[in-house]
């Protein structure tokens, strides 16, 4: 699948945005941008509890406010909505009881913001208080309150895997160390505000939704669901989309709210989310308690891996269970490790749910991989190079749980970075308070098994021909920054021979583009990627097909390049790209419309143990790096200093994109490890603003240096895998294992807070003033 | 729930003269309205973004003469007598500027929405500064967040865009 022919043209090639021109002119048009003449302004009442029962909501007085076109509530949606089919138990509106604090109650739609918050505060909400659970220990006691009736002990999903014999492999260990990590909760504060602008056409029974998302069908399955409406009379639309991240990987609340409002006023509305709304939407990062036990021989073999994981979900479903089976599935597919038992502990909460988050599942237990493989190798007396590289996978291979490796550049990443930061030179050597750290970490192209079993491909994507010789790429893959209408129309023009700007990309509007997926579980670049290149091969044969006639030579024997189609070893100038279309259109009666479609074979679904098919791939990409830290033990301030990553993706089909990617990747990491933590006060967000919660700015950012490895998989188009996630995970014990290098000190929690370091100092000088003191009384 | 943006109180509205993008400019504004909101609501010009809830993000930076402003701590009358420059005014002839065209190709933008605002303040620097270093171009976009590109590319944008200044 990747070899096309040996000379590459459009891909392989730094490549701008093709949508970057909007962008910088300001032209480019979010939701919140688009003309919404006449629209009306709605807004949602959030509830004040953290976990009640709803007793009354009496409306009246907002419905009489002159100016208030709708008003809606959870009597009005009477149907649970959820990404996962088996997990679908959350209303757009709380019908009965509400379970954190910021749940939609009700929402109105008027004439203006003025009216519209004055209608909110008309609204009474009557409820008798629950018990509020705002940890996960809290909601697991045995005397708790279920916050779903279907779940005894608020546990979503409890999750015991074993794979090989994990006794044995400890007994024959020469080092076995347990510790436990915790990493606070994190959202994706991605830029772009929530917003949704619905047009309802009641003379047609029509529902037209603009709307940030990342997943235009799974927000078009859920609105039919929702307001029981057949999917043709519904039209999602994504505009541009200031980032994603993993937040908009469901349906959310407010796009079903806005639909809500639209139906019931008859007509048109915008409902913009503010910062803080935005943050309560949230389904970021869960809080996570790692338990882990490694064992290991002398010379760094891993033998065993214990794991325990809770993650803190919050009140509803949405990914959940993926999230604690990827907890697992992921421990696997980096490293050789012959035995691995794994139980994960998915708990609900009375806060906003949890989700989907850039390295979704992998992260925080891939933090506490590192650390503690770092923390032996220290005690073990080898570096942490020679420890990784004595548990590399050898590729093509299966994991335990299934999860097959067709490409592994690992040890080249490792190599690079090793160089790069100079490390057997200058570990050690950098001063007072100064240290080098290194991890790696790994990620999926895309989940293998759909999470909605249609039978239809993976992915589609249509490409058409028509008499002005552009060719127009339909897909339904939303571009959310990432740049993957770039990416495509680079793949579609590398094989059809042609300039990058003849191909013109339209996509993520369902009445016009097939149906995709979404962007999320970084499976664009590999399942679109693969489905376009399908498409595009059926349209070169049949421009192919229309030069050989025109040229009287065989079609075989015919290559276009440079928009020239020419056969072999023939010395004539060969026939234009726009005679050769022109012919194929007489040939062919007209605008040719073309499909490709990508399916992963099910021997990559992953395991055939429950759960298994969650970390299942056709690709996982790799990567490596090291972080160089200042630590000033007085004040507890970490500085990273700078960050050389190398990433396997397989091959860069755009290498801008993917350099922008990793290190957008490794910084986000790095905003987690170093500030970034939601904090809640009796279920009340304190972090809802980007002042309280602290993503990193310029000043705090440091060089990425990066390199790009490219191990060709077999599968991936052109060889490519993912690059956008992958890198982010590592940072995080790189850098506790580079704190650790500068003044030996071990940081467990994340994250490294100036305060929750000077904690650990004071911490660590008690214990050494003790054990200064037992040693003198002995 | 609080919400940031609650409702205007009624408001005096008077006519209002400044510069917008370059051309004189008389308007009836409502004293309490945000800078923010005009240029978006008012004159359509929506390349300058709404990232927070006032003054936490940079997305909404613009020049007020010269200078970076935030336009969702702005009052549009605050903007008398002064000239009041948003993105969509850096290009010219509808051909991108060279610091557009820097962040353009140099991958400083990645899904566009703290673009114009980043841009903004990053040619308020250049305006004042033509070669700043790198240490310059930290402090001027320091209040500016981006999500996307961990701020490297944008730096080597601003780098690209001063190196080739004539």
């Amino acid at each position: 699948m990747s070899t096309i022919r040996n000379v590459r043209d459009v891909v392989g090639v730094p490549t701008p945005l093709i949508d970057g021109i909007e962008k910088v002119k300001g032209q480019a048009q979010y939701t919140a941008d688009l003309p919404a003449q006449g629209a009306l302004v709605g807004r949602i009442l959030r509830s004040p509890h953290a976990h009640a029962r709803i007793l009354r909501i009496d409306t009246a007085a907002a419905r009489a406010l002159p100016g208030v076109r709708a008003v809606v509530t959870g009597a009005d949606c009477a149907t649970t909505y959820g990404v996962l089919p088996i997990a679908m138990n959350e209303y757009p509106l709380a019908r009965d009881v509400v379970r954190y604090r910021g749940e939609p109650v009700a929402a109105v739609a008027a004439i203006d913001a003025a009216t519209a918050a004055r209608a909110l505060r008309l609204i009474r909400l009557e409820v008798e208080h629950l018990p509020a659970y705002f940890t996960a220990d809290a909601a697991r006691a045995p005397d708790a309150v279920a916050l779903h009736d279907n779940k005894p002990g608020n546990i979503e999903r409890a999750v015991h895997h074993r794979f090989g014999n994990v006794e044995e492999g400890f007994a024959r260990a020469d080092l076995v160390r347990e510790q436990v990590y915790r990493c606070g909760e994190v959202a994706h504060a991605q830029m772009e505000l929530n917003a949704a602008l619905v047009d309802y056409d009641p003379a047609r029974d029509h529902l037209t939704i603009w709307s940030t998302t990342q997943v235009p069908y799974y927000v078009h399955l859920m609105l039919a669901r929702c307001l029981d409406m057949d999917m043709s009379r519904i039209r999602v639309i994504k505009p541009f989309v200031g980032g994603g991240f993993g937040a908009r990987v469901e349906v959310l609340n407010f796009e079903i709210i806005a639909a809500l409002l639209a139906r019931a006023a008859g007509g048109k509305v915008a409902l913009r989310l503010s910062r803080e709304e935005t943050f309560l939407t949230h389904r970021g990062r869960p809080e996570t308690e790692t338990r882990l036990k490694l064992g290991m021989t002398r010379a760094g073999k891993l033998t065993a891996c214990a794991c325990e994981v809770v993650q803190r979900g919050g009140a509803y479903a949405g990914y959940g269970v993926v999230t604690i089976l990827y907890a697992g599935a992921l421990l696997q597919g980096l490293y050789d490790i012959p035995a691995i038992a794994y139980d994960g502990y998915r708990v609900y909460a009375n806060l906003p749910p949890c989700g989907a988050m850039r390295g979704h599942g992998s992260v925080d237990v891939r933090f506490a991989f590192e650390a503690l493989l770092d923390r032996m190798a220290a005690e073990a007396g080898l570096d942490p190079f020679a420890v990784r590289r004595a548990n590399l996978l050898a590729a093509p291979t299966q994991t335990q749980n299934g999860l097959r490796i067709e490409s592994y550049g690992l040890d080249e990443c490792l190599d690079w970075v090793e160089r790069a930061s100079g490390w057997r030179d200058r570990r050690g050597k950098l001063g007072t308070g100064r240290g080098l750290g290194m991890a790696c970490s790994h990620y999926v192209s895309g989940a293998a098994k759909p999470i909605h079993w249609t039978g239809e491909p993976h992915a589609v994507v249509q490409l058409r021909l028509d008499f002005d010789g552009g060719i127009t790429l339909l897909t339904g893959a939303a571009d959310i920054g990432q740049g993957s209408s770039t990416l495509m129309a680079q793949a579609a023009a590398e094989i059809l021979g042609v300039q990058l700007d003849r191909i013109r990309v339209v996509a993520a509007d369902s009445m016009l583009t097939p149906k995709d997926n979404g962007s999320y579980s970084s499976r664009v670049t590999f399942m679109v990627g693969n489905a376009t290149i399908d498409a595009a091969r059926e349209l070169r044969a049949r421009l192919v097909a229309a030069a050989a006639e025109q040229l009287g030579a065989p079609a075989e024997t015919i290559d276009c390049r440079h928009e020239t189609f020419q056969a072999a070893g023939s010395d004539s100038p060969g026939l234009g790209f726009g005679e050769v279309a022109r012919a194929a259109l007489a040939r062919e009666g007209g605008a040719i419309t073309v499909k490709g479609s990508f399916t992963c074979p099910i021997e990559f679904q992953g395991g055939k143990h429950k759960g298994g098919a969650v970390g299942a791939t056709m690709g996982f990409s790799y990567a490596a790096q090291v972080v160089e830290v200042a630590v000033d033990i007085d004040t507890g301030m970490v500085a990273v200093e700078k960050v050389w990553v190398a990433q396997d993706c397989g091959f860069a089909i755009n290498p801008l994109a993917v350099e922008g990617q990793i290190q957008g990747a490794v910084w986000m990491g790095m905003g987690q490890a170093m500030g970034e933590e939601t904090r809640y006060e009796n279920g009340l967000a304190v972090h809802a603003s980007l002042l309280d919660y602290r993503v990193p700015t310029i000043l705090d950012s440091p060089p990425i240096v990066l390199h790009i490895v490219e191990s060709l998989d077999p599968n991936g188009p052109f060889g490519a895998k993912e690059a956008s996630e992958g890198a982010l995970a590592g940072f995080l014990p790189a850098l506790t294992n580079a704190i650790a290098d500068a003044i030996g000190l071990r940081v467990d929690d994340l994250p490294v807070t100036p305060d929750r370091l000077l904690e650990a100092l004071a911490k660590r000088r008690r214990e050494r003033r003790l054990a200064a003191s037992l040693a003198e009384v002995a | 729930m609080t919400h940031a943006r609650t409702s205007p109180r009624p408001s005096r509205a008077r006519v209002r003269l400044f510069r917008l993008n370059g051309t004189d400019h008389a308007a009836l504004v409502a004293d309490n309205v945000l800078l923010l909101d005009y240029l978006r609501e008012a004159q359509g010009l929506t390349g300058t973004k709404r990232g927070c809830d006032g003054g936490e993000c940079g997305a909404c930076t613009v020049l007020i003469d010269g200078s970076p402003r935030l336009a969702c701590l702005t009052r549009a009358q605050e903007c008398e007598g002064h000239h009041v420059e948003t993105i969509e005014a850096l290009a010219e002839a509808g051909r991108m500027s060279r610091l557009q065209r820097a962040f353009h190709e140099r991958l400083g933008t990645q899904c566009g929405y703290c673009t114009p605002g980043m841009v903004m303040a990053a040619e308020a620097l250049l305006r004042r500064d033509k070669a700043p270093d790198e240490a310059a171009i930290r402090a001027a976009l320091g209040g500016n967040i981006c999500r996307c590109t961990g701020y490297v590319k944008i730096i080597e944008a601003v780098q690209e865009a001063a190196r080739d200044a004539p």
